[in-house]
Order: structure tokens, then C-alpha cells, then sequence
């Protein structure tokens, strides 16, 4: 080691290998686009927003490829990088999600439909036909951010609860919280659209 | 069956659907379920609206975003403008 003639081919060698991992960073981070893209959308409320989101989401990922662990969930890391400019553009200064009151329990939903149009409702797929595209994507967009988040990552990215408490950089405990809460609170909001 | 019953079962609900319950949790919804079909209704209602939700909430990358991802690679052997 040090000798002067022996260090400048490692050099090179390491150089070379670098920029190959650097592609191979690149291209694997480029692949999962669609899938941060569907979770960005939900994160935003247009799809303008959405798409500058995950641009300035790959712009930061490809500078700073090198704290990325390879190995790792690069998903996660994606969308952790993504999470955090979310906040910084400054879209917490929003509701507090813990003001919400929320009487609803988890059979609220099925319970209200069955009451107005009976048990075989829930059977099979007509509960679809009282929830449009339209009423599920808004019921999404009118749960607090918090919850949200912790919907979105877990029941629209596929995130595990470990994955999305370290996307979002909190307690699992707390994402298991989030996450019942935020289920109950879309199928409040179901409720209204789909009993009228 | 009682009505207390059917409130555990429901709030066994998310954790069973999610594979997060003890195998003993797991083994006290079923047991419940088995025998209510009020419950097992819901179980299944959950079940399909949480599919529905997924799919109806997913939206695909729109056309063109995918370029302008591309361009913003630094190894990309394309133009070699700085």
C-alpha cells in the first residue's frame, strides 16, 4: 500500500467502479418512478404539484446517490427524500390532525350501509357502485396530512409499517395509530357520500 | 355470541386484515368469525374496499414525466451539456 505506482490504477479502478455504481443507481431509481409518482400524487393535491414533487425528488436522489446504502430499500428512500421536501414546502402549516374528534368505529362504514340498504350490500360488488373513483380520492384528500401520509404509503404504496415510520421519521407505534385513524376517518367520510 | 364480542372482533379488524396480530389475537378473531356472520361480513367488506381504494386511488405517471427524469441523471450518456 502507498507505493506510488500501485495507487494510481486502483485509483482509476475505483473511479470506474464508482461511475458504475452510479448508473446502476440511476437506473434502478429511475425504475421505480411510476411507483413514487402514485405515492406523491395522494401526498398533493394536483397533478402539476405531484410531478415538480418528484422531480425535485430524483434531482436531490441523483446528487446525493452516494448516501443511499445499496442493499437497502431504495423505495423507502425515495420517498423518504420526497417526504421531506414535502414538509419543507411548507404544506404542515395546515390543520392539526389531533383536533379531529372521531367517534367512528371500524365497522362505521358497512354499518351505515347496511342500514340503508341492508346486510347484502356489503356481500359483494355493489358496495362499488356507491363509491366512485371521485368520492374515494376526494375522502383521501380531506384526511389530514398525518394521516394521510401514513394511509397512502401503507394501503396505496404497499409500505410496511416499519418502512413508512422510517420514511416519515416516526415511532412505529405511532404509524400504527396514524394509520387506524386515517382508516376510520376515510370510511367516515365515505359514509356521508355513499348514505345520502 | 354477544355484542361484546363482535367489539373485539371489530377492533381485531385492521390488525388482522394488516397480518400485525399475535397468532393467540389471530385464533380469538377467527374463532369469532367462524361463528358471526355479522362480523365476517365486515371482515370481507374491508377486505374489498381496501382494494378498491388502491386501485381507484392509483394514477399513473403521466407521459412524459419519465423524460424529464431522465434528463436530470448526471450519467446519461446523451448531450453533453453542463
Amino acid at each position: 500500500m502507498g507505493e506510488p505506482d500501485t495507487a494510481e490504477p486502483n485509483g482509476a479502478r475505483r473511479v470506474a467502479s464508482e461511475a458504475r455504481d452510479r448508473v446502476r443507481f440511476e437506473e434502478e431509481a429511475l425504475a421505480l418512478a411510476d411507483q413514487v409518482y402514485r405515492v406523491a400524487r395522494r401526498f398533493v393535491s394536483t397533478r402539476e404539484e405531484a410531478e415538480d414533487l418528484v422531480q425535485d425528488t430524483y434531482a436531490r436522489a441523483f446528487r446525493s446517490w452516494q448516501s443511499y446504502t445499496p442493499g437497502t430499500n431504495l423505495r423507502a428512500w425515495l420517498l423518504r427524500i420526497l417526504t421531506n421536501l414535502n414538509v419543507d414546502r411548507g404544506r404542515r402549516i395546515q390543520r392539526r390532525p389531533d383536533e379531529t374528534p372521531l367517534e367512528e368505529t371500524d365497522y362505521y362504514l358497512a354499518n351505515k350501509m347496511a342500514e340503508t340498504a341492508g346486510e347484502q350490500v356489503l356481500d359483494q360488488d355493489r358496495v362499488v357502485e356507491r363509491l366512485s373513483q371521485d368520492s374515494i380520492v376526494n375522502a383521501l384528500a380531506d384526511i389530514p396530512h398525518d394521516f394521510r401520509d401514513v394511509v397512502v404509503l401503507v394501503d396505496i404504496g404497499d409500505f410496511s409499517y416499519a418502512d413508512a415510520a422510517q420514511i416519515l421519521d416516526i415511532p412505529m407505534g405511532t404509524v400504527m395509530s396514524r394509520l387506524h385513524r386515517g382508516r376510520r376517518l376515510l370510511k367516515a367520510r365515505l359514509a356521508e357520500e355513499a348514505v345520502q | 355470541m354477544t355484542d361484546g364480542d363482535c367489539g373485539k372482533c371489530e377492533r381485531l379488524l385492521q390488525g388482522y386484515l394488516d397480518r400485525e396480530l399475535t397468532t393467540y389475537e389471530v385464533a380469538e378473531a377467527e374463532e369469532h368469525l367462524n361463528g358471526c356472520d355479522y362480523c365476517r361480513r365486515r371482515y370481507r367488506f374491508e377486505e374489498s374496499l381496501r382494494v378498491y381504494v388502491r386501485t381507484t386511488a392509483v394514477e399513473r405517471m403521466p407521459p412524459g414525466l419519465m423524460e424529464k427524469l431522465a434528463q436530470l441523471r448526471t450519467t446519461d450518456p446523451g448531450p453533453a451539456s453542463v
